[in-house]
């Protein structure tokens, strides 16, 4: 259970935008995996906490990724 | 990493430098028939990687086949500061009408390779130059010219213990050699104490000793094939590794992000998370001088993942009577203070124990500072920040274990 | 000024395109220092942080002036990668590269004194003067850089990349700071001793004293020691010797791959006897080197 970092996702604008591959990508922590269809993400929990804050998942998707520090 | 005599032996004959006549027994029967066919009497030679193996007992000579057998069976059982022999070599002895030592090194000082050579045998060479300065001589040589166009320097070597005919021209040539295979082999030692001028005239090489440098294995495969060493056989002084430290090589090998090793165990009670290379040197240090006793070395470094400072901390952790940990390093740079915070404080709680408890102090200043004292505010963890040296910081986490 | 560098020092990196020397070049031209090029065989014609990339050394010395070069390619690669930039006319290498033979250091260091260069390292981070320039990877990003190394009047050689910011650091707190900070490398054979480099420090009017650390093995402590006792040096010498826990564990090696203790007097309680013989304070605890370091300069 990750303790140190929470990943809001947008599900709708991720979608919208059709950014899903590129956060999976670009994550150099692997905290995005394919979700349902190839339009949308899962956040793999266990990685969450390796979060580097490296903001690259929020410019990739300004409106549908927030990196929410829980300290 | 250092060869086996009998590897050295073989390496020796590649280049033409002749040694006594034998070979290696894995057995105390091997040895007996090698006797037989070598005919007696033999020496009969541990073959391990300590020094000292002849003051220690680990050689004998043998009259006869059946006491060569005897011989080899109480060497073969003979430990030698916590080695085993691999077998022992079985060679014929030598009659020797004198003898000089003759090693290849590096000399750092001077950053050459240097050959040393004295006729005072059977040694160390250091107490050598220590005691008698007058009965040894040097000579540096060059790593860029072949060693066929620097001949004359090792002639040189030769004459400096003014060694003239017969000996000059043979003595020549043996250091030369012993030059060559020194480079061509990646080895940081080669010597050969005593080598021995027979009666008629030949020089052999009745003890031999290589150090290979641990950098050159991935250049000496074609060699270590030869010997059949395999890459895992590290052939270290320090012994068989423990389970713990076979444990934190695992988690190395698992995730390539960053490091935690080396990580050595020792008996005491403090856990040290710690890096990095030089940090950590000084950390144990510090530890130590404020009176702590450490559970173990660790030297974290080249920003590991949370998981792999979580995965350190719990092993650290999980050593009988270890019960408190001090997280400390250099003022970092490359690994980041928070992702260790991270690590260590789930790695703590992963054992369901409470993490302002167990950590003692956490003074890992530097690359994302900020966010690391942040962290450690919220689960109240006493850390300090880089107006506290680490002999102070070791000090304060040595007062709590008292607690 | 400090020693080594200056305002107008310029330098290349060979191996730019790699992982690490994007991170270093990006971090030294932050800091204002002057990369005229970098080098990556086969990846001529791009450009990293506005710093061109050319196939060869000699492309960018044939039409700038280089004074240095930070060598971080890999160590099969190192060797020729110094030997280029040597023979193409540099006089100050920095070898980051860790994990090179002996042999190749000793080849490097060989070559370089027939061509009158200077080698820093193999194994180190370079060399900053604090405010002036930065030559390799000292201190990480930037601004923490900064908070390290604040200029000052210290001279600092240390044989471990993170403790030459640590011991900094502790020196810039201390409001004594530094003029020069070389990691001359952990490695058994290094291309600069201290004992090579105090002669710099000597001639530098900035620098009023010098802090060396050391580590177990090796003799560069005991050529220290003796250069101390033969010149009559103006700088007073504080040195810090780390491993001593090693005094009983011999052929052991915990740190860098010079640190194994191969003959008694490379161990650490003999090179702090002989230092101390040689007029050198000898700090027991890292924490005590501030104060050392005033109390031998009557600050």
């Amino acid at each position: 259970m990750a303790m140190f970092i929470r990943i809001d996702v947008n599900e709708d604008v991720v979608r919208d935008t059709g950014v899903a591959s590129k956060l999976i990508e670009t994550c150099p922590v692997k905290i995005f995996a394919p979700g349902a269809d190839d339009k949308s993400v899962t956040v793999v929990d266990d990685n969450v906490d390796e979060c580097t804050l490296c903001d690259l998942c929020e410019q990739a998707c300004p409106d549908g990724i927030k990196v929410v520090k829980l300290y | 990493m250092r060869f086996y005599e009998f590897e050295c032996r073989s390496v020796l004959g590649k280049y033409g430098i002749a040694y006594p006549e034998g070979g290696l027994a894995k057995t105390a029967e091997e040895a007996e028939k090698l006797a037989g066919e070598l005919g007696c009497p033999v020496v009969i030679k541990s073959q391990i990687l300590a020094s000292a193996a002849r003051e220690a007992g680990g050689e004998k000579v043998a009259a006869s086949p059946a006491e060569a057998k005897a011989a080899a069976e109480e060497i073969l059982a003979l430990e030698i500061k916590g080695l085993s022999p691999v077998g022992v070599l079985v060679t014929k002895p030598v009659e020797s009408e004198k003898e000089y030592a003759l090693q290849v090194t590096y000399d750092a000082v001077a950053k050459l390779p240097v050959m040393i050579l004295s006729d005072v045998p059977r040694k160390n060479l250091d107490d050598v130059a220590d005691d008698t300065p007058e009965r040894i001589t040097r000579r540096h040589f060059s790593t860029l010219a072949p060693i066929r166009t620097q001949v004359y320097t090792a002639k040189e070597l030769v004459r400096g213990l003014n060694i003239g005919a017969p000996e000059l021209n043979r003595l020549t040539q043996i250091a030369s050699k012993l030059c060559d295979l020194f480079l061509q082999y990646d080895l940081t030692v080669a010597e050969i104490n005593p080598l021995a001028l027979t009666g008629d005239g030949k020089f052999l090489a009745v003890d031999v000793h290589m150090d290979m440098e641990e950098e050159g294995r991935f250049r000496q495969q074609g060699l270590l094939d030869e010997f059949g060493i395999p890459s895992t056989e590290t052939r270290g002084v320090r012994g068989e590794p423990t389970a713990m430290e076979r444990e934190a090589q695992a988690i190395d090998a698992e995730d390539v992000r960053g490091l935690i090793s080396p990580f050595v165990e020792f008996d005491g009670n403090m856990g040290l998370v710690i890096g990095a290379g030089g940090g950590s040197l000084t950390i144990f240090d510090a530890v130590t001088q404020a009176g702590g006793k450490p559970a173990n070395y660790c030297a974290i470094g080249g920003n590991p993942s949370v998981g792999k400072a979580r995965r350190l901390t719990k092993l650290v952790l999980s050593k009988e009577g270890v019960n408190k940990i001090a997280v400390m390093s250099n003022v970092v740079s490359n690994t980041r203070a928070d992702l260790v915070a991270r690590g260590v404080i789930k790695g703590v709680l992963d054992l369901g124990l409470v993490p302002s408890e167990v950590i003692t102090i956490f003074r890992c200043p530097g690359a994302w500072e900020a966010d690391a004292f942040k962290i450690l505010d919220k689960y109240n963890i006493d850390y300090c920040d880089r107006t506290v040296s680490l002999s102070e910081a070791a000090r304060r986490a040595v007062a709590k274990l008292d607690d | 000024m400090g020693i080594i560098l200056n305002d107008d020092f310029t330098f290349i990196v060979q191996g730019i395109t790699g992982r690490e020397a994007l991170n270093f070049t990006r971090e030294c031209l932050n800091y204002g220092s002057k990369i005229v090029g970098g080098v990556t065989p086969g990846r001529g014609g791009r450009e990293v942080y506005g710093v061109k990339v050319y196939d060869s050394v000699r492309e960018i010395t044939e039409q700038t002036r280089v004074d240095g070069s930070v060598i971080t390619v890999p160590y099969q690669f190192t060797p020729d990668a110094a030997f280029e930039a040597i023979d193409a006319g540099i006089k100050e290498i920095v070898i980051i590269t860790e994990g090179i033979q002996r042999k190749s250091a000793v080849e490097i260091i060989e070559f370089a004194k027939m061509h009158g260069a200077r080698v820093i390292g193999p194994n180190c981070l370079g060399v900053i003067s604090p405010g002036v320039c930065r030559f390799g990877s000292l201190g990480g990003p930037a601004e923490d850089c900064k908070k390290a190394f604040g200029p000052g009047s210290v001279g600092v050689m240390s044989r471990s990349g993170g403790m030459t910011t640590e011991i900094c650091n502790a020196l810039t707190v201390a409001g004594l700071g530094v003029s020069t900070a070389i990691s001359i490398g952990g490695d058994p054979v290094v291309g600069s001793s201290y004992a090579e480099l105090m002669p710099l420090f000597e001639d530098d009017p900035q620098t009023e004293a010098v802090v060396i650390y050391s580590e177990p093995g090796g003799p560069m402590e005991a050529q220290l020691a003796q250069w101390s006792q033969d010149n009559n040096s103006r700088l007073p010498i504080v040195a810090f010797v780390s491993g001593r826990f090693m005094d009983d564990m011999p052929g052991v090696s915990f740190g860098h791959a010079g640190t194994v203790v191969h003959r008694k007097v490379d161990s650490p309680a003999e090179k702090i006897r002989a230092m101390r013989a040689a007029g050198i304070s000898v700090a027991d605890l890292i924490g005590d080197i501030p104060r050392l370091v005033r109390e031998r300069t009557g600050g």
